[in-house]
């Protein structure tokens, strides 16, 4: 049902450890960077991302009404089909689903946390998908940073051929990934995850406290200067406090830090536009990968210039 | 076949005839009831839905068309006796079951979007430009179920969200367009009108020409039929005819 | 001194509805303003989040008409801090969802400019879809 998917993975190698993977939509499209990126920094380390067969629309937010279950139903879904990818032996034993995207990964676990804790909504989303296998609650969410920390920041330092020295990067977490707290992955007052695997690359990381201050999310469709000021204020301090560029692991995150830096520059003709990378572009320049794999083409502000000054890309 | 004679109509009119035309009442041996539109009629057994609404008296002039469940015209919704479960399917294709309520869906309102596709981007926002409720997808699969061609709608809907043109073609290939997906779906989705888009666009961009339509192209424009074509225009219907019969067949 | 505030048969119901929406016993609020103080996007908003609090413990219904619920965008900033462990962004969207199962929708889809549709990301076509129609 995915043919594309399939291809990509029939051709990979061998003995990588072998996780099944949620892209989510944007990572097909405005993302692709972000996934193509990432999909070679975990091969270098050893890890192959299945994309899960057949893998459908998680819905990017969780519904927070008590009786709404029509709205989990996609991402339980998802998780059927990580149940299926062990029945047909695509990976062994293996009930951890790694995504990418914050937004989906926020979604993700926190139905399944619902459907964990509460057996009667969980009964209730199965008799309503009849025609699938019942989820029976294994499947464990895991962001990609999650998996990284668990790789071992050494096993990072120890790929990288191209220190990013010189190189000043605030970065950026919002809010997906940090809370509720029962969903965070890291700290959520004071996240140091990104700042460990950025460290391991050569990167001197500016610490900011707008790194987990909301980047005003689906408020972008609405009225994008909302955005515009919460991403004003998220850069300019950034640039204050001596960084050069901004890493998420958002595309939403991304999208309103970085597109929407043209609305910014409406509003406050002052600013000077930064470039905004998903960490695993900067993965894959330090891993000294293939100039292909990087995908700066897709980002907004061209992050080649910055990167071409610090001699760590040719033209 | 050999009946060149018989006008069209004529023969449409015979295709139309209800299967008991001719058939006597008391020559009826098995008789069941259904309910249409609630009220109950006693109609022969093993009749389709379409010819048990015919014997019952209705007339349709909307919401028939080839009697063969290729069309799509005649998009039903029944319940069968003692389940809850509402299905569907096409009346030209469903046997009406004894205790069955059922009704006609004729039509499913839903304004077409007007594009030129060779104007338009081959990414996925041209899904979301013309139709952006498919980003109201809760992936609840009650369009599946809906199918009476039985295709994965719900994972058609999917492939449009992220931009799979060649996914979508795939999936929504045999979709007969009887909008039976867009009556039942919760996020007020016309799927198969974005599918239609999705299969222009493919077509328009994804699939490339063929090269066997390159070389033909290139052969008419070089006249390589020209004389063959003007000899069939300046023909006589009579001519024609026998031409047509006496062509070569390939073989079946 | 304890003061006891009691309020109408009608605005009880009110509160009872947002309570059972949002599973939040939203009566625990103290007003710290804690919430307010921490909402990224209060700036924008025409009462602050703990005002919003204020208003469904006494049952008003006005609350649905202030555009603040509406400009949250559930970052859960006032969910990590509240001091009692109330889900304040629940409760917002508890209030969405009373209006949005009218049937009345926040936003029409249709009407994004083409610009912003040829730009806008699923991922934020998605969520806006998910919180501002029914």
């Amino acid at each position: 049902m995915n043919p594309t998917n399939t291809k990509e993975t029939k051709s990979t190698s061998s003995g990588n450890m072998k996780f099944p993977y949620y892209p989510g939509c944007t990572l097909k499209t405005t993302a692709k960077n972000f996934e193509n990126s990432a999909i070679a920094t975990a091969r270098a380390l050893g890890v192959e991302l299945l994309e899960i067969p057949r893998w459908n629309c998680c819905g990017t937010v969780f519904s927070l009404a008590q009786d709404d279950l029509i709205h989990h139903v996609a991402s339980v879904r998802n998780f059927i089909r990580v149940q299926e990818m062990n029945d047909y032996g695509l990976v062994k034993n293996e009930n951890r689903l790694v995504t990418l995207c914050s937004m989906c990964f926020n979604t993700l676990k926190s139905t399944n946390r619902r459907m964990k804790e509460n057996a009667e909504d969980l009964q209730k989303i199965n008799e309503l998908m009849y025609r699938e296998e019942d989820y029976k609650g294994n499947v464990e969410v895991l962001h990609f940073l999650e998996l990284l920390k668990s790789l071992g920041y050494e096993k990072i330092r120890e790929k990288v051929t191209k220190p990013l020295k010189d190189l000043n990067i605030a970065p950026y977490y919002g809010c997906m990934i940090l809370r509720p707290k029962e969903i965070a992955i890291d700290d959520p007052e004071d996240p140091t995850i990104q700042k460990d695997i950025l460290e391991a690359l050569g990167v001197s990381v500016i610490d900011t406290p707008y790194k987990k201050v909301c980047c005003g999310s689906y408020q972008t469709v609405k009225d994008k200067y909302i955005v515009a000021e919460l991403a004003y204020d998220i850069l300019s301090h950034a640039r204050k406090k001596g960084a050069e560029a901004l890493t998420t692991v958002c595309p939403l995150c991304a999208f309103n830090l970085d597109q929407r830096q043209q609305a910014v520059k409406e509003k406050h003709p002052d600013f000077e536009e930064m470039p905004v990378f998903y960490i695993t572009q900067l993965m894959t320049i330090a891993f000294g990968m293939d100039k292909d794999v990087f995908g700066f083409e897709q980002n907004y502000v061209d992050p080649r210039p910055l990167l071409k000054s610090k001699s760590l890309i040719e033209d | 076949m050999e009946d060149n004679k018989s006008p069209i109509m004529d023969r449409i009119a015979e295709a139309n005839k209800a299967a008991t035309t001719g058939i006597d009442a008391k020559d009826i041996e098995n008789w069941i009831t259904i309910h249409i539109m609630g009220k109950a009629y006693k109609v022969p057994a093993d009749l389709t839905i379409l010819t048990a609404m015919e014997y019952a008296g209705y007339k349709f002039v909307r919401g028939v068309g080839c009697r063969q469940g290729f069309c799509g015209a005649c998009a039903t919704v029944f319940r069968k006796k003692g389940d809850y479960k509402l299905q569907t399917g096409m009346a030209c294709q469903t046997r009406a079951e004894d205790g069955m309520y059922l009704v006609q869906i004729p039509f499913t309102p839903a304004e077409k979007a007007i594009y030129d596709v060779t104007k338009e981007p081959y990414e996925a926002s041209v899904f979301i430009r013309y139709y952006p409720e498919v980003t109201r997808c809760v992936s609840c699969n009650t369009c599946t179920k809906a199918c009476p061609q039985d295709l994965e709608v719900m994972d058609y809907v999917q492939a449009a969200i992220r931009g799979d043109f060649d996914g979508l073609s795939d999936i929504s290939f045999d979709c007969i367009q009887c909008g039976l997906c867009a009556m039942r779906c919760p996020a007020e989705i016309v799927q198969y009108h974005v599918a239609q888009l999705g299969r222009r666009m493919f077509g328009r961009y994804g699939l490339g020409v063929p090269d066997h339509l390159r070389k033909r192209v290139k052969e008419i424009t070089e006249g390589k039929f020209t004389d063959e074509m003007n000899k069939l225009v300046s023909c006589s219907t009579e001519e024609l005819r026998k031409i047509y019969t006496e062509r070569e067949k390939e073989p079946e | 001194m304890i003061k006891k505030i009691e309020i109408s048969p009608d605005n009880e119901k009110f509160l009872n509805k947002v309570n059972e929406l949002s599973g939040e016993v939203i009566t625990l609020c103290e007003q710290c303003g804690t919430c307010s103080g921490g909402c990224p996007l209060v700036t924008e908003m025409d009462i602050t989040p703990s005002q919003m609090m204020r208003l469904v413990q006494l049952g008003q219904k006005e609350v649905l008409d202030h555009k603040a619920i509406w400009v949250c965008a559930s970052c859960f900033t006032c969910t990590v801090r509240c001091p009692r462990q109330i889900d304040v962004s629940k409760v917002a969207e508890a209030l969405r969802q009373i209006i949005l199962r009218q049937a009345v929708d926040h936003i029409d889809i249709k009407a994004i400019p083409k610009e912003e549709i040829a730009c806008l990301p699923q991922i934020a076509l998605v969520s806006a879809c998910r919180k501002f129609t029914g």
